[in-house]
């Protein structure tokens, strides 16, 4: 009889034990709903607004502020730059990563801090050091003149400033995954006679590729996005080195709202499939792979200022 | 195999670059590293730190103590550390109810939390502009109070808000995952009430976390130029920030004035830096001491 008491008591305490790790439910559906009115007000209307603006004059004028010769050249020049830089900076990922996540080294952790250095400038002076580089008053000017290259207010000066940018996104990500795949499937290929580069293909880029993937969707969405570092080098000449987010700009600037929103909406939707993938990436690899601020991050002694 | 150093004994007691090991490529993979980031990052930013040092001090200081020069400084302090400080609330609020609640479509806004990563800044800029304007959708409903964000500081703090606060929910997301719920049952079964269990049990154990997240998020909003430029109105002594007062000076082909007020961000950029990896070293810390 006793213990049933006993029993009963110690269950009723439990109970209560439990209801109080969490908040009663009016404070529950209070917090939520300030959640969810700060998501809606900051993320939800902005996105909605920018496809409202661009469809208000009706879908003909919207395709006809896509077609129109400049902003088909902006496009054009976005989709050049990103096929530029993502590759290259792909490339330094993966070779980066290899260095730094296979090996013990000195200096190492300097060495990361410096690939995070883009992270941390503004992307004004991302730009403003291209003008510093390649202007009219730096060394290299008088050899550019001379051999009649262009690169500041051009096109090669705005694939740099977008290179710089996106420079630490792919080596990021990539690090942390390959150092936490260890070094024993390597050497076990090794030692059974594969190559080096046998090695790299079949055993360490299959355990990577949803890092490489997850930093290779990131980079080229900040690579297609830019406007700061862009902005300074570009020189704004319409249809010319005007990139989609700097035409955004132009347009926006002459009080064509319609065809300044038309474009920005593709830019949006670059965004919402950029959400998406991440989203993809992150389910498909769950558990093997968490991207970003995770404790392995940590661990690794990567940071910095993210995007 | 190749003789390998003894696991206890540390690599730099061998007084060769790297540790051993079988796998090829170190020498190579690290010099392509080094010579790509010397040419893309460190070359380039070398040039604000040499066209500065060719200023003399004096010429420096006139330039950094210019009114309007100051003024942007000012602005640009003052507006981002608002929108950090207004970020930790919503954060750690964000954040909380993403881990501890489950309400219809969490996955969605857990996902669009990121948004204000994958937008352009420029996009951001122009839909938070005319969201705000006197006949935009928000703007029409905070005229009547006589709130006017648009070309106003309030503007340029809600820019910094929508573009900062991300990184304090993904900062502070994942600690508030794994921590332990054990601790605060024990807390409340000790007598704490939610509220005193919260401030003296979990909030201590996220504090690292949201400290970086308010220091990134800082970081972020002082250099951030493109959601900032629509909606400020770049009146000088008013609405104009450090980038803008870069880019200004650009224009006016007043380059040594620029490089002047770009060596002072990028410190102030790098003290940032330092400051970031020193919480993460120290939230790392905490987390192998339990």
């Amino acid at each position: 009889m006793n213990d049933a008491i006993k029993q009963t008591i110690a269950f009723v305490k439990s109970k209560k034990a439990a209801a109080r790790i969490t908040e009663p439910l009016p404070v529950r559906i209070i917090l939520t709903s300030l959640a969810l009115l700060f998501v809606g007000l900051f993320l939800v209307v902005p996105l909605v607004s920018v496809f409202t603006m661009a469809f208000n004059k009706g879908m003909e004028v919207y395709f006809a502020s896509l077609v129109e010769q400049d902003a088909l050249s902006a496009i054009k020049l976005t989709l050049i730059t990103a096929a530029i830089a993502v590759p290259l900076n792909l490339l330094f990922g993966l070779t980066a990563s290899w260095a730094i996540a296979k090996f013990e080294f000195r200096g190492k952790y300097f060495l990361i801090s410096l690939i995070d250095l883009p992270f941390a400038v503004s992307p004004v002076i991302s730009g403003f050091i291209f003008v510093l580089l390649f202007g009219s008053h730096s060394l290299l000017s008088p050899w550019l003149e001379a051999h009649d290259i262009k690169i500041l207010f051009a096109v090669p000066a705005i694939v740099l400033a977008t290179v710089f940018v996106t420079f630490p996104f792919v080596a990021r990500e990539l690090i942390p995954v390959m150092a936490a795949n260890g070094n024993e499937e390597e050497e076990v290929a090794l030692t059974l006679g594969a190559g080096g580069w046998k090695t790299f293909f079949r055993v360490t880029l299959p355990g990577v590729k949803w890092g490489l993937l997850y930093g290779v969707i990131l980079c080229n969405a900040r690579a297609m996005g830019e406007f700061g570092a862009v902005s300074v080098v570009s020189g704004h000449i319409r249809g010319e080195t005007a990139t989609m987010p700097l035409h955004v700009e132009i347009l926006y600037n002459e009080y064509n709202f319609t065809a300044a929103f038309a474009v920005a909406s593709l830019l949006a939707m670059l965004a919402v499939v950029t959400l998406a993938a991440k989203k993809f990436v992150e389910w498909k690899s769950s558990g093997r792979f968490t991207p970003q601020l995770n404790t392995e991050r940590r661990e690794s002694g990567s940071s910095g200022v993210d995007l | 195999m190749t003789k390998s150093i003894p696991a206890n004994e540390p690599y730099y007691m061998n007084l060769s670059l790297k540790k051993q090991s079988i796998l090829p490529g170190f020498f190579p993979s690290l010099g392509i590293t080094l010579l790509y980031l010397s040419l893309i990052v460190l070359i380039p930013l070398s040039t604000i730190f040499l066209r500065s040092a060719a200023l003399t001090f004096g010429r420096f200081m006139e330039i950094v103590t210019a009114p309007r020069v100051v003024a942007s400084f000012a602005l640009s302090f003052g507006a981002s550390l608002v929108a950090a400080v207004t970020n930790v609330f919503i954060g750690v609020l964000l954040a909380w109810v993403l881990v501890r609640y489950k309400f219809p479509g969490k996955g969605l806004v857990d996902a669009l939390v990121d948004l204000p990563f994958a937008l352009p800044t420029a996009v951001g800029g122009i839909a938070l502009t005319t969201l705000y304007a006197e006949n935009g959708w928000i703007g029409r409903l905070l005229a009547p109070l006589g709130i006017i964000a648009v070309f106003n500081p309030l503007g340029i703090v809600i820019a910094l808000i929508f573009i900062g606060f991300p990184f304090v929910v993904r900062t502070v997301q994942p600690v508030l995952l794994e921590l332990d719920v054990e601790i605060e049952e024990a807390a409340a079964s000790l007598g704490a009430g939610r509220v005193q269990t919260f401030v003296r049990v979990v909030f201590p154990s996220i504090l690292p976390a949201v400290l970086t997240g308010f220091v990134l998020s800082f970081a972020r909003a002082l250099g951030e130029y493109g959601s900032v430029v629509f909606i400020a109105g770049n009146m000088p002594m008013k609405t104009e920030i450090v980038p803008l007062m870069i880019m200004t000076k650009l224009e006016q082909f007043d380059i040594p004035a620029a490089t002047a007020i770009a060596f002072v961000m990028l410190v102030a950029s790098f003290i940032l830096l330092l400051l970031i990896n020193f919480l993460q070293w120290k939230s790392g810390k905490n987390l192998v001491s339990g």
